[in-house]
């Protein structure tokens, strides 16, 4: 079991204590722990199950690579699934709870999954699938669903703030190892602008660890000072608990920090999304240490023998009494030596090579530690902890030798170089034999705009392993990303290692038995025998075999277990590792919150919200509003004890029989000016807009260059050079848009000025039979029959407010719409309020606005159109010049399929028994087409009841529907269709005498 | 995230700021051009692996629209230039051939 030391601890403040649960058990720890060190320090070794087998498991490393020390932290709106023990830091009243375990962690009953490992190999759910449906539903689902996942979904909403920040800077430097302070201190000095980011709260990485000098001080010292150095450069900001996440296109990172996660008090910002540019980009992510594959790799204590040592030294962790420690390289006697200093027993170093006679080995052999090399951990013993190790031979197949009892196994594998802030935009890597990793290729980085690379490796990231060679190389980078001479490099000590021999399987010749219980995906439960089948099923490229056996694609994303199992994969199909290739490296490094990447775009801001001056007005009335662009509108004005759908009949009628006024300010307002203006309005609109007489309006179609409909409404002429362009709601920035790249894209010689106005005007319709004498009663403007009929503007005074009177109408009712500049337009609202009252005036809303359209057979965009309507569809011939040599969308009407007599054409529907149509309907034809579905010769556009009517009304587009006038159709091919009669699509006033009156 | 320096305004500008807009130096057919022509105007776009020349707006700045020469694989980008041409300029064939000499895009070179 493990403890804590009496002695010891770098990182810890024995003199304050933490307290915390972990499922629901309460423990201590100290200030500097984390959640995997105070659980350590407790003997609680067990921290999770895996995903597949829920087999018990602990930590096996000690940062953000580890696998399977997975808890659910925190209550309610700070709840949050898959935080790594391992990097979570303690404060007092933190609570957390394991993973993957039901119903306790002690007895668990999805471990029965272990029991049926042979029926759960690699490609299991692939292979499932193409089972029969009702064994997939009724037998292998409730099953996978009961036992398999990893934390539970958060319930609450977030209750923190995240916010993204922006910076730009020279030099952006990955990691906050002594390499990466090297290159921070010789940057730093050349005056650029330098951000240093380090992922954990603690600079200094493995050095001070591993107890390496540095320019003849010990690590932490130099470190200390390096910081002290780095804090007084006023280009240089440095940044702990800040994680370089991924590189982007032309010096682009994003970096992750968290000011609150280590903090009881949740007051402040939660985490900050840096949004950098950098020039250029230096990674000092150091390396990671690689697990080994033996038999029983994943029984709680094994560990990383590094892992082990941050444990040891940072937070006195004793992992056991007893340690065994097995290894290919030299690296890991350090582990050795620091657990003998400690007081510990190391009853021996299994180490795979046949000799060992560094300056490492030799230390822990003069200390009295017992070395044997050659040898291979067969098989760890135990199940929820080790408690021994069977030695054999590694160059043999598993025979025991000897059985060791011990309580932690410490593993080295070698080390392979963090290397995904290189590759996430392009960089290569090349095979380092000597020391068995994937290295940066100097000759293939990322290319930045000018073509040149933008980052670089240094130090143990570009597979410098030795402290004096990592420094050196990270002061030459510092060099390169500055352009400036860096100076001399401070000098690194540590001691001289052996080469290491790269062990893929342990032992070398394992049988089936064996291989079935080595671990190289520690959370998704991936063996040395899954990646075996797969090789022998006939997966031979390295991304096809990740996804069928899901090796590193957990949360981890197989930062342990993608080099080993690469490796076992080119071993199966007997060709080297780099011909096998390596796995796509994509951002992040660590996965971090939606919260953080939503920013401060959430709730209230998480976009723009436009509201019209009158927005106040609706809000008093109780308006039910609807989002129309960004815009918000009222859908309707519902009274006390009213339905949205009463009050909605009640607006219709109000304004059918006396009059309403309707906020139509969002209304979409482009002015179109110059000497080439009416040219371009003409290739703008299918219609002729160049001779609309002054002070006179004109319905107007705008198709794209395919020729469909894209956005419709009125255009007025303000003067010789001047058209006033209405566009619809949520169209105005579009058709602004296109206008504008026709005038500089393609007739950049036309002289046109173009501007959206649509928010420095309002815009009030007063609609139906009163409208008139509410005006009249307002006074200042003539707007009889005579002076202003139908389909014409004019400018004056209205009640004394500047005005322009446009006389047309969506309604079919006599209408005027009324322009006012923006600030003026509440006053213009509430003074028409006021004049309209004693002629029965009620406000209405969208919905009315709707209904009232489609009983008169006017087309909306986007319901009678959807991208793939032309004019021609809907009826609109009328509306399309012959005279003009061209317009936008002329020449793509005159596609084949767009003359097609068989399209679908614009009809009114009228059910049989009176009722609403359901939306997007489909009428249904005889026969079944080549998929065996039903063929279809029509469908629904627009539905409503209509109180006007009181039945249902619709528009639909059916296939020469204009031809069929009094054909019954069927919609829907259930048991129920409803039949619907074609008909003319103008349900009310045919002879639009209202709107003329 | 692509940068690119809007010839209007002078602004490097990141690619939030910007919108897409395809392939630059489009011939339009319009009434009268065979069906041929106008397919390949409307549907059959250039879609190279390397030199590309394409069209942005600078629609969260200036609002103008520009051309880029740049290359689809390693991102490199070798010049912005108006959008009132109809070809690529002088200076930006020399920069592109100084970077991929013996460089062809449609009929320029
Ligand atoms: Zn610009």
């Amino acid at each position: 079991m493990s403890t804590r030391l009496a002695q010891g601890g770098r990182l810890i403040d024995r003199s304050r204590q933490v307290s915390f649960t972990f499922d629901g058990k309460t423990f201590r720890g100290h200030p500097g722990d984390t959640l995997a060190s105070a659980l350590l320090a407790g003997g609680q070794v067990v921290m999770g199950r895996s995903f597949k087998y829920h087999r018990p498991r602990g930590a096996v490393a000690y940062g953000v690579e580890e696998p399977n020390a997975l808890v659910n932290l925190g209550e309610e709106g700070r709840f949050e699934p898959d935080t790594r023990a391992t990097t979570q830091e303690i404060f007092d009243g933190l609570v957390a709870e394991s993973q993957n375990r039901w119903p306790s962690l002690d007895w668990d009953i999805g471990a029965v999954n272990s029991l049926f490992a042979r029926f759960l190999p690699a490609g299991f759910y692939y292979k499932m699938f193409i089972h029969p449906r009702a064994a997939w539903k009724h037998l292998f689902e409730p099953f996978i669903r009961r036992s398999a996942g990893l934390g539970r979904a958060p319930r609450a909403r977030d209750a923190d703030r995240y916010e993204h920040f922006y910076a730009h800077v020279d030099v952006v430097i990955a990691g906050g190892g002594v390499a990466g302070l090297a290159a921070a201190l010789a940057a730093g000095r050349s005056g650029k602008r330098v951000l240093l980011v380090e992922q954990s709260g603690h600079w200094g990485g493995r050095a001070v660890v591993d107890g390496a000098r540095i320019d003849g001080k010990e690590a932490a010292d130099w470190v200390a000072d390096a910081v002290a150095a780095l804090d007084a450069m006023p280009n240089v900001t440095l940044r702990t608990r800040a994680m370089a996440a991924g590189v982007y296109d032309h010096g682009y990172v994003l970096v992750h920090e968290r000011l609150t996660d280590h903090l009881a008090d949740k007051s402040g910002l939660r985490q900050r999304l840096w949004r950098v540019r950098a020039g250029r980009i230096i990674n000092a992510a150091g390396a990671l240490e690689r697990p080994l594959s033996f038999a029983g790799n994943d029984v709680p204590g094994v560990m990383l023998a590094s892992a082990m040592r941050d444990y040891l030294v940072n937070h006195a962790i004793s992992p056991g009494d007893r340690t065994v420690i097995v290894t290919n390289n030299d690296d890991a006697y350090r582990t050795a030596l620091a657990l003998h200093e400690a007081g510990l027993i190391v009853p021996a170093v299994l180490d795979a090579r046949p000799v060992a006679d560094g300056e490492l080995p030799e230390r822990a052999r003069a200390a009295g530690i017992r070395v044997e090399t050659g040898r291979a951990v067969v098989r760890v013993k135990g199940r929820s902890h080790v408690t021994g190790v069977e030695v054999g031979l590694h160059v043999g197949e598993g025979s025991v030798l000897e059985e060791i009892a011990c309580d932690a196994v410490a593993m080295s594998g070698g080390w392979s170089p963090v290397v995904h802030l290189w590759s996430h935009c392009g960089g290569k890597l090349n095979w380092d034999e000597a020391q068995a990793h994937f290295r940066p290729d100097p000759e293939r980085p990322p290319l930045g705009a000018d073509g040149t690379g933008f980052v670089r490796c240094v130090g143990a990231s570009n597979g410098h392993l030795r402290t004096g060679d990592g420094i050196a190389d990270a002061v030459a980078g510092a060099a390169w990303a500055t352009g400036a001479d860096a100076g001399k490099a401070p000098a690194g000590e540590d001691a001289d290692e052996g080469a290491l021999m790269p062990v893929w399987l342990m032992p070398q010749g394992a049988g089936v038995k064996l291989r079935a219980k080595m671990w190289l995906d520690y959370q998704n439960d991936v063996k040395v025998s899954d990646v075996q089948l797969a090789a022998r099923e006939g997966y031979e490229s390295v991304e096809h075999t990740k996804r069928y056996t899901t090796l590193g694609m957990a949360t981890d994303q197989g930062k342990l277990s993608n080099i080993n199992g690469l490796a076992v994969l080119s071993g199966a199909l007997n060709a080297a590792i780099p011909q096998v290739g390596t796995t796509t490296f994509r951002p992040p490094y660590v996965p971090y919150t939606l919260g953080a990447i939503a920013g401060s775009a959430a709730r209230e801001t998480f976009m723009p919200l436009r509201k019209t001056q009158m927005d106040s007005w609706h809000v008093e009335q109780g308006a039910e509003f609807e989002p129309v662009g960004l815009w918000r509108r009222p859908y309707s004005y519902p009274r006390l004890g009213e339905t949205v759908k009463d009050s909605v009949a009640r607006e219709i009628l109000n304004t059918r029989k006396n009059v309403g006024i309707l906020d139509a300010s969002t209304l979409g307002k482009i002015i179109v000016k110059g000497p080439d203006a009416g040219r371009f309005v003409d290739m703008m609109y299918t219609n002729m807009m160049s001779n609309l007489a002054v002070g006179r309006c004109r319905y107007g179609l705008m198709c794209n260059e395919q020729g469909f409909l894209v956005d419709d409404g009125v255009v007025a002429r303000l003067s010789e050079d001047t058209w006033l362009c209405h566009t619809t709601s949520g169209g105005a920035d579009n058709v602004h848009a296109q206008m504008e790249e026709w005038l500089q894209t393609e007739w950049w010689d036309w002289q046109v000025y173009t501007a959206n106005v649509t928010e420095q005007w309002g815009q009030i319709g007063v609609v139906g039979p009163n409208a008139r004498k509410v005006l009249e009663k307002l006074g200042g403007m003539d707007v009889s029959k005579e002076t202003l009929p139908f389909m014409h503007w004019a400018e004056g005074e209205l009640a004394g407010f500047p005005v322009r009177i446009f006389r047309i109408s969506f309604s079919g009712e006599l209408s005027y719409e009324i322009a006012v500049p923006a600030g003026q337009a509440r006053g213009l609202w509430d003074a028409i309020l006021a004049a309209g009252a004693e002629f029965g005036m009620q406000p209405y809303g969208t919905e009315a606005l709707h209904v009232m359209r489609a009983e008169k057979g006017f087309i909306m965009i986007g319901d009678e159109t959807d991208g793939t309507v032309i004019p021609q569809d809907l009826g609109l011939n009328w509306a399309i010049s012959k005279k003009k040599d061209d317009f936008i969308g002329k020449r793509g009407q005159q596609r084949e399929h767009m003359v097609d007599p068989l399209r679908w054409k614009l009809v009114g529907l009228e059910t049989e028994d009176g009722s609403v149509l359901p939306e997007g309907a489909y009428a249904v034809a005889p026969g079944d087409n080549a998929n065996g579905q039903r063929n279809v010769q029509g469908r629904v556009t627009s539905t409503y009841h209509s109180p006007t009517l009181g039945r249902g009304i619709a528009m639909g587009l059916v296939e020469r529907g204009p031809d069929r006038m009094g054909e019954m159709l069927e919609f829907g091919a259930g048991a129920d269709p409803v039949r619907a009669k074609i008909v003319d699509p103008v349900f009310y006033d045919k002879a639009g005498e209202k709107q003329d009156g | 995230m692509l940068i690119l320096t809007c010839p209007n305004c002078g602004i490097a500008a990141e690619e939030t700021e910007l919108s897409p807009g395809g392939e630059a130096h489009l011939h339009r057919h319009g009434p009268g051009s065979s069906d041929g022509e106008f397919e390949e105007y409307l549907f059959l776009k250039e879609n190279p692996r390397g030199v590309h020349f394409e069209r942005w707006r600078h629609s969260h700045g200036c609002g103008k629209w520009f051309h880029a020469a740049r290359d689809t694989a390693t991102l490199q980008v070798f010049g912005t230039y108006s959008a009132q041409t109809t070809e690529p300029p002088q200076h930006i064939r020399d920069a592109i051939t100084a970077a991929r000499p013996g460089w062809r895009w449609r009929d320029f070179s």
